[in-house]
C-alpha cells in the first residue's frame, strides 16, 4: 500500500486544476484519472467528447475540448503531479488516513479531492445497447464523420445538444433536433446559431420512444409530449445529449449528497461532510456546470486542502 | 512502427491482415476523436507486452474511409480483431486496459 498526502479522483477541468495547484504547493498529488470510455465518464471528462470550446477564457479563437484537456494534464505533469489511468473501485473515508482502492492496488491518503464529474444520460431503452456504435452515438466529434450526406437526429435541448447539432451539419445533409419542450435550454448564441441553420429542423415537444434497426440504426419512433401520438423518423444516425448525472455511486454512504446524487459542499468552500475530503467541479455543481467554474472550484479545493493539511498534519 | 503499432493504409490493409501469423487487432481511429487518443497509449503497452502473440495495427479512418466503410465502422474507436483474415471480434468504444485485455483474452495463448 502506498501513501500520499493528496489523492485526486477524477481528471476533468476541476481535478486537473486541483492537481496543478496541489503540485505547485509541493503536495505531490496522485491523480487517479479514470479509464477510457466513450461516455463522458473518462480521463479528461466531458470536454473529451466536445469539439470547439469557445467560452474558455484565454483562447480568442476557441480551442478543441480534447486539446484543452491534454494541455491541462501536461501542465499538471510539469509540476510533478502523478497520474494513474484506473478507476477507483472503493473508498474508505471512515478513519484517517483515508483508504482508496483501484483494480489491483491500494492507497492511503491524508486528504482526498473528489472531482469525478458527471456522465451523459442515455435514453434508457433496451435497444440502445444493441445499436450503440451502430448508428447510435454519444460522441458527435467521434462519429459525425460517418454520416456524411445522411439525415440524422440529435436528442436534447441544452448547450451540448445544440452544439452537437450545429457541428453535425458539417457532415449530415439534415439534422433533426428532437426536444421534449417547446423551447431550448441552450445559451442564446447557440440557439440562434441552430435556429438559423438551414440544415437543422426543430422537432418540438417530442421524445424518442423506441429505436428501429437490428444490425444498425434505421430510424426512431417519436412520441409527442402534447398528445402522445407517435410517428417514425427514418434516420441512420442518432446522437444523444439529454443531460448528465453526477458520478457519485462510489461515494454513496461515504459522503453527503443531495437526492439527485450531487455531493453537498459547505457554502463558499469545497469542504464535504468528511474532514479532509474535498469536492469540486460538476460532481457538486448542479447550477453552473461549466469548464471554467469546474476549474475555479478545483483551485478552491486545492487551496482548501493545502490549508487543511497545514492545520492538521 | 516506433511504438510497436503497425500503421495500415488502404494499400497495405489486406496483405497485413491476411498475411499475419498472429491475430491482428486493428484500431480504427482519427485525429479528432478524444477517446481514440486516450486508448492509444494502452494499445502501445499491449503491443509491447503481447509482442509475438498479437499484432496491433491502426487505421486512420479519415485517410482510409473505404476500409472503414467496408467493415461498417460507424463509431470510433472501434477495434476489429482479425484471425486468419476474418473478423472474429468487434470492440466498440474506448475501454480501460483491464477490460480490453479481458476482451482480447480469447486471442491470447493461455497463460501458465
Amino acid at each position: 500500500m502506498s501513501h500520499r498526502q493528496v489523492i485526486i479522483i477524477g481528471s476533468g477541468p476541476a481535478g486537473l486544476t486541483a492537481a496543478i495547484y496541489a503540485a505547485r504547493a509541493n503536495l505531490n498529488p496522485l491523480v487517479i484519472e479514470g479509464e477510457p470510455s466513450s461516455t463522458s465518464d473518462q480521463p479528461g471528462g466531458q470536454l473529451m467528447l466536445t469539439t470547439e470550446v469557445e467560452n474558455f477564457p484565454g483562447f480568442p479563437n476557441g480551442v478543441m475540448g480534447p486539446e484543452l484537456m491534454l494541455n491541462m494534464r501536461q501542465q499538471a505533469l510539469r509540476f510533478g503531479a502523478e497520474f494513474l489511468t484506473e478507476k477507483v473501485t472503493k473508498v474508505g473515508f471512515g478513519s484517517r488516513p483515508f483508504h482508496i482502492e483501484v483494480r489491483d492496488q491500494q492507497f492511503s491518503a491524508d486528504s482526498v479531492i473528489v472531482s469525478t464529474g458527471a456522465q451523459s444520460l442515455m435514453l434508457g431503452l433496451e435497444s440502445e445497447k444493441r445499436l450503440l456504435g451502430h448508428g447510435l452515438s454519444t460522441c458527435a466529434t467521434c462519429d459525425g464523420f460517418f454520416f456524411r450526406g445522411q439525415e440524422i437526429a440529435v436528442v436534447g435541448g441544452g448547450d451540448s445538444a445544440v452544439e452537437e447539432a450545429t457541428f453535425l451539419t458539417k457532415f449530415a445533409s439534415k439534422v433533426y433536433l428532437i426536444h421534449r419542450r417547446d423551447e431550448l435550454r441552450a445559451s442564446k448564441i447557440m440557439q440562434d446559431r441552430a435556429l438559423n441553420n438551414p440544415k437543422i429542423e426543430m422537432v418540438w415537444n417530442t421524445v424518442v420512444q423506441e429505436l428501429i434497426g437490428d444490425q444498425k440504426l434505421e430510424g426512431a419512433v417519436l412520441r409527442s409530449t402534447v398528445d402522445d401520438s407517435t410517428r417514425t423518423l427514418n434516420v441512420g444516425g442518432l446522437f444523444v445529449a439529454i443531460g448528465h448525472r453526477p458520478n457519485t455511486d462510489l461515494f454513496r454512504g461515504h459522503l453527503e449528497m443531495h437526492d439527485n446524487g450531487y455531493l453537498i459542499t459547505k457554502p463558499d468552500s469545497s469542504y464535504t461532510n468528511v474532514d479532509g475530503v474535498f469536492a469540486c467541479g460538476d460532481v457538486q455543481d448542479q447550477i453552473y456546470r461549466q469548464a471554467i467554474t469546474a476549474a475555479g472550484s478545483g483551485c478552491m479545493a486545492a487551496i482548501d486542502c493545502e490549508r487543511w493539511l497545514e492545520a492538521n498534519h | 512502427m516506433a511504438d510497436g503499432i503497425v500503421t495500415l493504409t488502404t494499400a497495405s490493409f489486406d496483405e497485413t491482415v491476411n498475411g499475419s501469423t498472429t491475430p491482428v487487432v486493428v484500431d480504427f481511429w482519427a485525429e479528432w476523436c478524444g477517446p481514440c487518443k486516450m486508448i492509444a497509449p494502452i494499445l502501445s503497452e499491449i503491443a509491447v507486452e503481447q509482442s509475438g502473440n498479437l499484432t496491433i495495427a491502426k487505421l486512420n479512418v479519415d485517410e482510409n474511409p473505404d476500409i472503414a466503410m467496408r467493415f461498417n465502422v460507424m463509431s470510433i474507436p472501434t477495434l476489429l480483431v482479425f484471425d486468419d483474415g476474418e473478423v472474429k471480434s468487434r470492440i466498440v468504444g474506448a475501454k480501460g486496459k483491464g477490460q480490453l485485455l479481458q476482451e482480447l483474452n480469447e486471442f491470447l495463448p493461455s497463460s501458465h
